[in-house]
């Protein structure tokens, strides 16, 4: 399943366009009894096998609901969570292989924003130690320009560069991101982990931040990992986005290919359940109720991971044998049994299926009724 | 507007102040508004605009405050709760009136069974046996939709799911046939797709109950498919109020209007940048003096800043709190 996986690169993507490549990425945390012979007695599979490419200057989305595994994936790929398996190479080179000197250096092109802007910062420590102890523990600046490049990180992202002697606590929500978001630039990094970083902040505040993000992108050609469960906003900011289920990732495509025709049941579902801000629209739209919770993680069913809660599941098949991220279309991978590259199942409502017969995938019924959704 | 046989809740120029070391915190500050029985209604803001303090002063829990201070009148089914003594409000919240919380977890008792949790409130308010109480609380854990029920029902919070939790939570605040439900974010807490299923089954139980709903939430999406009439609050007072279709085709306060632009949709194209509200919701202890949105107002005039603009009807008979609201009324709003 590797090999399918491993070559995933874009469409017409030079090797080199790729900054981050992810290859079989497994992240199992131990789940031990006995106190004080801890014998291990089972594993949370938080990620359980990925594989994708995080191109040069892209935003990837990573969208997936809590437990998922996404901020699990996006701490791995930094190196803060210990790798169960699997390889992470950042331009070229195996970050598994380095420590010490060598990590650290690689960690100044790699950064990350938190969701909590309130326990992301220390708040014994002023905006000025906050915004420049990356800068003291890379070495990037004498003594006396670290004040002055402080100064200027916290202008770049709308804070008043005069409250470097203030702390934390003075500030809001949205402020506090925005101090975050000074803190991950203050090392130049190429690549920057973006952990949820606008659930926690109000309605009014999170599209400043977005727009923000994307001001900073454009600037300094950043490249980001954008970690969200909110799937009209990873719409909007993504250039490409990876939907993932139960630790694995379950599709993958561009933007406008994932929410134009979504081809896996889970994005399916996933996106009608997006209450849109519209009464009108709203009453038009025919939710896909999907029954029953996600199952834990440290028990994933067999086969498919999704074949518990799928409308579309196929017994002996789905519930059997783990389907691969495969390539159905150019650019756009989805691990499903019933998608081939002419057909795909079509999830509809609780109300829809009633009327018609949805449960078992049809062979012959391509792209035609596609087309008024 | 409605006559008075017709009202449920009848909230009058409600105000809640906390003490605090920075001075008095003007939670709510002058808030009115009716609802009938059966209806739906959203109440939407962002945090700190006095929703939830808004909720818990109409089910008589802010008083429970030492260092609160409640004006105004909450009448409830013809009488004024605020002016009850503790004891007889106990007989309508969790009866007439009941309320889901926002967090099922922190909101159920960790250390007692479901069983206990959903027969004290029957038991105490339709005075039934235990064993009428138990019957009744399968059929309403079945109701919700919670598998294999009577079993479940000894079962302790922290064996539930977050969503099976919220579905407990709902059964326990329909489990009096209450009048009001008052549901604080029910979703927020919660996945897209258990959302989809929470909301999916509110609907179909005020439609079976008859009861009427009071949602309060920051999410404009929730409201827009579950409410028939919205209320928007900044700064602990309402800035407009209309039916849901009013508002979502065109919003009259400049800050509904901020609100709904600044949310991407999945069902319009996707643009280059969001619009967004410029500034920071203000500090409730020191407002300021006219319109609590003015600093971050794109129509303000000299007259926000003076004078504060109460929720009167526009030239378009819409609720608006705001003098500029005209202005609004003749632009389209994208």
């Amino acid at each position: 399943m590797a090999a399918t996986a491993a070559t995933l690169p874009s469409p017409g993507a030079a090797p080199d366009d790729v900054l981050v490549g992810i290859r079989d990425l497994k992240v199992h945390f131990p789940i031990t009894s006995g106190v004080v012979i801890q014998r291990r007695i089972g594993a949370v599979r938080a990620v359980d096998g990925l594989s994708f490419d995080v191109m040069r200057g892209e935003t990837l989305g990573l969208v997936g609901e809590s437990g998922c595994g996404k901020s699990t994936t996006g701490r791995a790929i930094l190196q803060l969570e210990k790798l169960t398996a699997g390889h992470v190479h950042y331009e070229g080179v195996d970050l598994a292989r380095l420590s010490g000197g060598a990590l650290r250096r690689q960690r100044r092109r790699m950064q990350m924003i938190f969701q909590d802007p309130y326990a992301s910062l220390n708040s014994r420590m002023t905006l000025g130690h906050i915004v420049g102890e990356p800068l003291l523990v890379h070495k990037l600046r004498a003594r006396d320009e670290r004040v002055d490049r402080v100064k200027e990180l916290l202008n770049l992202v709308g804070i008043n560069p005069n409250t470097v002697n203030r702390y934390p606590h003075e500030f809001s929500g949205g402020q506090r991101q925005r101090i975050g978001i000074a803190r991950a630039l203050a090392v130049e990094p190429n690549f920057i982990v973006c952990d949820e970083p606008i659930s926690a902040l109000d309605v009014s505040i999170r599209a400043q931040i977005i727009n923000l993000l994307q001001e900073l992108q454009r600037r300094f050609d950043l490249t980001y990992l954008f970690i969200a469960h909110d799937l009209s906003v990873v719409r909007h900011i993504s250039d490409r986005v990876a939907v993932m289920y139960l630790g694995r990732v379950v599709e993958l495509a561009a933007n406008a290919e994932l929410y134009g025709e979504p081809l896996h049941p889970y994005t399916q579902a996933l996106l009608s359940a997006v209450p849109i801000p519209d009464p009108v629209v709203e009453e038009r739209r025919r939710p896909v109720v999907l029954t029953g919770d996600v199952p834990s993680p440290a028990s994933p069913p067999p086969g498919c991971h999704f074949h518990t809660r799928c409308p579309a599941m196929q017994q002996g098949l789905c519930d059997v044998d783990d389907p691969v991220l495969t390539e159905i279309r150019p650019g756009h991978f989805a691990a499903c049994h019933l998608v081939t590259a002419t057909d795909y199942p079509k999830i509809r409502s609780a109300e829809d299926t009633a009327a018609s017969t949805v449960a078992a995938p049809r062979p012959d019924d391509s792209a035609a009724e596609r087309g008024t959704s | 507007m409605n006559p008075p046989s017709d009202i449920l809740l009848n909230v009058t120029d409600l105000a809640v102040t906390f003490d605090s070391q920075e001075g008095a915190v003007h939670a709510v500050d002058g808030v009115s508004f009716a609802i009938s029985p059966g209806e739906t209604v959203g109440l939407v803001g962002e945090s700190g605009c006095g929703k939830s303090i808004s909720a818990l002063a109409i089910l008589g829990l802010v008083r429970m405050m030492s260092n609160s201070i409640i004006t105004g009148s909450v009448e409830f089914m013809g009488r004024d709760l605020l002016a009850l003594p503790e004891s007889e409000v106990r007989s309508v919240r969790g009866r007439d009136m009941a309320m889901i919380f926002q967090d099922p977890v922190t909101s159920l008792n960790p250390v007692l069974s479901i069983e206990r949790q959903m027969t004290e409130g029957i038991e105490n308010h339709l005075g039934v046996s235990h064993a009428d109480a138990v019957k009744r609380s399968v059929e309403l854990l079945e109701m919700v939709g919670i598998p294999k029920a009577a079993e479940r029902l000894r079962d302790y919070p922290h064996q539930f799911s977050g969503g099976m939790r919220q579905r407990v939570m709902i059964a326990i605040a329909l489990s009096c046939n209450p009048k009001l439900l008052l549901a604080d974010e029910p979703t927020t807490a919660l996945d897209v797709t258990i959302q989809a299923q929470i909301l999916h089954l509110m609907r179909q139980l005020s439609r079976d109950y008859q009861a009427a709903i009071m949602l309060i939430t920051h999410d404009l999406g929730v409201v827009a498919g579950m409410t028939e009439r919205i209320l928007v609050m900044y700064a602990g007072r309402i800035v407009e109020a209309a039916t849901a279709k009013e508002i979502f085709a065109s919003p009259h306060h400049p800050y509904t209007v901020g609100l709904l632009r600044s949310v991407p949709r999945l069902d319009r194209p996707r643009l280059a940048t969001l619009q967004s509200i410029e500034g920071l919701p203000p500090d409730l202890a020191h407002l300021p003096r006219g319109c609590a949105f003015a600093p971050r107002c794109v129509l303000r005039t000299e007259r926000c800043r003076a004078e504060r603009p109460e929720l009167t009807p526009t030239t378009a008979g819409r609720l608006s709190a705001c003098f500029e609201s005209d202005k609004l009324v003749k632009t389209a709003v994208a």
